[in-house]
């Protein structure tokens, strides 16, 4: 359900910048070890985006798989949830997919 | 939009009132005191940073964004810090599944350490003020703050629910989010610790379903130590789950009905905050 204020604070944030221009496409970056739904951010992207100038906006969301280093071997890991150990038994350092970013918009 | 601090009209509400029923005007919370909540918007500005890259069409423009989604979220929670740290407040977000005991560990901690910690108490509910009534009978102060439909607090109904509250230097918040093991972990209110409260009847493997919540705490309490003889749960194998996700997670187990291991978490507050103000 987080997904609603995610989506609420996407809206809130390109509107704001977008100022007068209609906003076309808006491009995230969401980590898979981020806790957020894609599908589910979209939906609720689409309800948030009504009414304002980023109604029927494209929401592209650029998914990160999870990556790990670990701080023993260096070993690097790819993770699907967010904890676990290295097969050396060191710990590890998640490196990506903990992101949830707005990478940019197209306006006109 | 709310044209003071930026936030959208909403369902929530605190202590009943609701935040910003009409973002046009009116703006009913007073700044009148040392509260630095500030409410400015660079918006000419914002625009002036913007950088136009490559058109992808004729008629249409890329305007870079590189900004974190919450970043709105994590100012907010950065201020309400700040706001503490001038004040020396301590904070502490606690959060659970529903019925883990969170009130009751409040209720208990309040009576318990009266005369020596100042505990003032949000609560976080979707609905209804039972929580606030529970923790001002015991004396303390409380605000409840009614999500509506939402799953979670975040740093701007913590801003507006601590003016209500009027905190007093060097006092203890405790912060009783929504009950919810998944939304609350993303949220920064801009507490000094998080605690998670868990309970022996919720089943051991807790910490393995819920890893984002896990991972974001300091402090797990695991409460309703007095039932433990009538339920399947290993308590050890439980810290061992939690370990597994948060190598770092401090553990305490407890009882807030029967007051078994409460010292332990009082002393852990003690430690924590050391510059307590005697109430």
């Amino acid at each position: 359900m987080h997904e609603l204020s995610i989506a609420t604070a996407i809206v809130e944030a390109c509107v704001e910048r977008a100022g007068s221009d209609r906003i076309l496409r808006i491009r995230v970056e969401v980590g898979h070890l981020a806790a957020v739904l894609p599908d589910s951010l979209r939906f609720c992207f689409e309800l948030c985006a009504k009414g304002t100038t980023a109604e029927g906006a494209i929401l592209e969301i650029l998914e990160i798989p999870g990556r790990a280093v670990c701080e023993a071997c260096g070993e690097s890991i790819l993770l699907s949830s967010p904890f676990g150990r290295c097969a050396c038994g060191g710990k590890l350092e998640i490196v990506a997919g903990q992101e949830l970013k707005m990478r940019d918009m197209e306006i006109a | 939009m709310c044209t003071t601090c930026g936030c959208g009209s909403n369902e929530t509400t605190i202590d009943g009132a609701k935040v910003h029923v009409d973002g046009s005007s009116a703006h009913d919370h007073s700044h009148s005191d040392a509260h630095t909540h500030e409410h400015s918007h660079a918006h000419g500005d914002e625009h002036g940073r913007l950088h136009h890259h490559g058109t992808a069409s004729a008629h249409s423009r890329t305007v870079s964004l590189e900004e974190d989604i919450l970043a709105k979220n994590k100012l907010l929670a950065e201020r309400n810090r700040g706001w503490f740290a001038g004040r020396d407040v301590f904070a502490l977000n606690l959060m659970s599944s529903p019925g883990a005991g969170k009130t009751s560990i409040l209720e208990r901690t309040i009576r318990d350490l009266q005369g020596e910690i100042t505990i003032d108490v949000l609560e976080g509910d979707q609905a209804t003020t039972s929580d606030a009534e529970r923790i001002r009978a015991t004396g303390a102060h409380a605000v409840q703050i009614n999500t509506g439909t939402g799953c979670h607090l975040d740093a701007h109904m913590v801003a507006h629910g601590v003016e209500r509250l009027d905190l007093k230097q060097g006092t203890m918040l405790m912060i009783e989010n929504v009950g919810n093991l998944v939304c609350p972990a993303l949220f920064d209110l801009g507490e000094h610790v998080r605690v998670i409260v868990m309970s022996v009847t919720e089943g051991d493997d807790k910490p393995l379903k819920y890893p984002h919540m896990y991972r974001s705490g300091q402090l797990l309490l695991i409460n309703k130590l007095d039932l433990l003889p009538y339920v399947r749960f290993d308590v050890a194998r439980c810290i061992s789950n939690a370990r597994q996700i948060n190598p770092e997670l401090e553990v305490l187990t407890l009882s807030a009905e029967k007051g078994d291991g409460m010292r332990d978490w009082y002393d852990w507050l003690r430690t924590r905050y050391p510059r307590r103000r005697v109430a």
